[in-house]
């Protein structure tokens, strides 16, 4: 359903990013990119109100014609981002946030792999597998 | 108790009794060597701190502001790795907190007389890389020190630079 997943480090250097269709990568690297200050913005906004949700997930980032961006953000400060269709109007928010939970965890595993080095782009199969799966269901 | 928990916890003691004794002797000069070890220490903690750190905030809501973040060193981490909460935690609002465990699990098994005083030092660098590397992971740069008066009391200052405005 999804049609682009992407995760980005603390740092906000892309370490990960898959897409249904291959040849639109760059397209979608550059609105992940764009969106990542609206994350930000939405994140010096929390501790001011009190009455905001502390949640992960961070909703709705910005919606062009063709695509919603969607985000989420974890204690450690890694983003994800799911991209959907606009026109796909079946999507709702707890289906958005069951696929976010569901990297979150995935990215969890990935990171308490030894062999795996902090910082280095993300290439391990189990994720790939997660991240279309997401794409797809 | 099962059999497993109980071999749980004396691994991380004797790992971390090599960790010191490495330090200590592979130079006679032990104050030296024991600074020369703390940044690879630390670095090592930054990167295995992690994994931890993901598997622990992983349920938890955003954290709201660094106090959130410290209660949460002093709650989860810390009974993850030492099987108990800090005791007390206290700060001045202005970026410097302290928080201090009246028996500090590394220093427990030793004299509470001031016989070991002078080494018990060595003893919470790692756990001082630990929390830095803690708050690193979660965005928080900060300076940890410590402080022991009493045997197994210890007092971690952890100093947080502020945002000047």
């Amino acid at each position: 359903m999804a049609v682009c997943v992407a995760v980005v480090s603390h740092n906000n250097s892309p370490k990960y990013i898959a897409c249904v269709n291959p040849d639109n990568e760059l397209e979608f690297h550059y609105k992940v990119h764009t969106s990542l200050d609206v994350i930000e913005e939405k994140l010096s906004n929390t501790g001011k109100s009190n009455t905001e949700s502390r949640e992960f997930y961070l909703g709705i980032l910005y919606s062009t014609e063709e695509h919603t961006i969607y985000g989420y953000v974890t204690n450690t400060k890694v983003k994800f981002m799911i991209v959907t269709e606009t026109s796909n109007k079946l999507l709702r928010d707890n289906e958005i946030r069951a696929m976010f939970r569901k990297l979150h965890s995935a990215y969890t595993h990935i990171i308490c792999n030894p062999f795996y080095v902090p910082g280095d782009d993300i290439k391990s199969k189990y994720f790939e597998q997660m991240a279309r799966s997401v794409m797809v269901s | 108790m099962t059999q497993t928990s109980v071999a749980d916890e004396i691994l991380l003691d004797l790992i971390h009794a090599e960790i010191v004794s490495y330090a200590s002797h592979s130079d006679s000069n032990e104050k030296k060597v024991c600074l020369s070890v703390i940044p690879q220490i630390k670095f090592l903690l930054k990167y295995k701190n992690l994994c931890l750190c993901f598997r622990l905030t992983k349920d938890w809501t955003r954290f709201k502001d660094e106090l959130d973040t410290m209660k949460f060193i002093c709650t989860e981490l810390w009974i993850a790795i030492y099987k108990k909460q800090i005791d007390n935690l206290r700060t001045n609002y202005q970026g410097t907190y302290l928080l201090q465990d009246n028996s500090f699990r590394f220093l427990s098994k030793m004299s509470t007389g001031s016989q070991y005083l002078e080494s018990a030092g060595k003893y919470v660098i790692f756990t001082c890389g630990l929390i830095r590397g803690a708050l690193s992971n979660l965005g928080i740069n900060a300076i940890v020190s410590t402080e022991i008066n009493t045997m197994p009391v210890v007092k971690f200052h952890i100093q947080v630079p502020q945002p000047h405005n």
